[in-house]
């Protein structure tokens, strides 16, 4: 089975909290690839990308290094969009 | 961070007499006021940005349960309570289903992390079966804080 996965860094200042942690769940629904995303650091954890909960309950704030996995068809357009998710900042400042 | 860290027990309201989301937010927001974590004249705002804030999005994730949450200029201090709804709300949930148990959240608008690990214990609790079930027969305030003990020292 393809799969693809990109390394991202939190970029928002309020961290990966509920809006963008649904924003994130939004986009990965629309793929039929499964989506996981990693945490490393101190605390790592891993969430469902497809979980509103699992996603907050990440609590990645700024400066966090995620790893996105996805693993189906469409893997890598839905690493790519997911990733530019968190490159755009999910819309919130600046 | 633990539960009982910032879950104002005297504002704990294991019946909610409110029937819909919004009355059941002023209802929790009035009783953390009362409870001394919010001044009163900030109530109404606090309020108004809580509810805004559903209406961008249901805090309603699923399974009963309804988490909304502000960063506000006029919270001092991370406070949090939990309320209880028998007949269940209408949060707009994402699977549609009424809403028996709040968690109720009020963050300082400065302290983005401090807000994460909050509702990062918030949320690995309420993805818990047992602690699902057992809140929602928690008739008490007593019980309730019970739980939350529990669930803090991870039972």
């Amino acid at each position: 089975m393809p799969s693809a996965s990109k390394e991202i860094v939190v970029s928002n200042k309020l961290g990966l909290h509920a809006r963008p942690a649904m924003q994130f769940v939004d986009v990965a629904n629309q793929f039929t690839a499964s989506v996981m995303v990693k945490k490393g650091g101190e605390e790592p954890a891993e969430a469902d990308g497809k979980s509103v909960m699992q996603m907050i309950i990440l609590a990645a704030e700024q400066g966090t290094p995620l790893r996105i996995e996805a693993e189906g068809d469409d893997a890598q357009a839905a690493v790519d969009k997911l990733a530019a998710l968190f490159e755009s900042k999910f819309g919130e400042e600046d | 961070m633990k539960l009982r860290d910032f879950i104002v027990t005297e504002a704990i309201t294991p019946e909610l007499a409110a029937a819909d989301r919004d009355g059941a937010i002023r209802e929790l927001v009035n009783a953390l006021s009362r409870a001394g974590a919010l001044p009163a004249e900030a109530v109404d705002e606090v309020v108004g940005a809580l509810i805004k804030r559903e209406q961008n999005g249901s805090t309603g994730f699923g399974k009963g349960v309804a988490v909304p949450h502000v960063k506000h200029a006029k919270v001092k201090k991370m406070s949090g309570t939990v309320g209880r709804s028998v007949n269940g709300l209408d949060f707009a949930a994402l699977d549609h289903q009424p809403v028996y148990s709040v968690f109720l959240l009020l963050s300082p608008d400065n302290q983005p992390q401090q807000h994460l690990q909050a509702m990062n214990i918030v949320f690995s609790n309420l993805q818990k079966d047992t602690f699902r079930r057992f809140l929602r027969q928690s008739t008490s305030r007593e019980a309730i804080a019970d739980l939350l003990d529990e669930a803090d020292q991870g039972k």
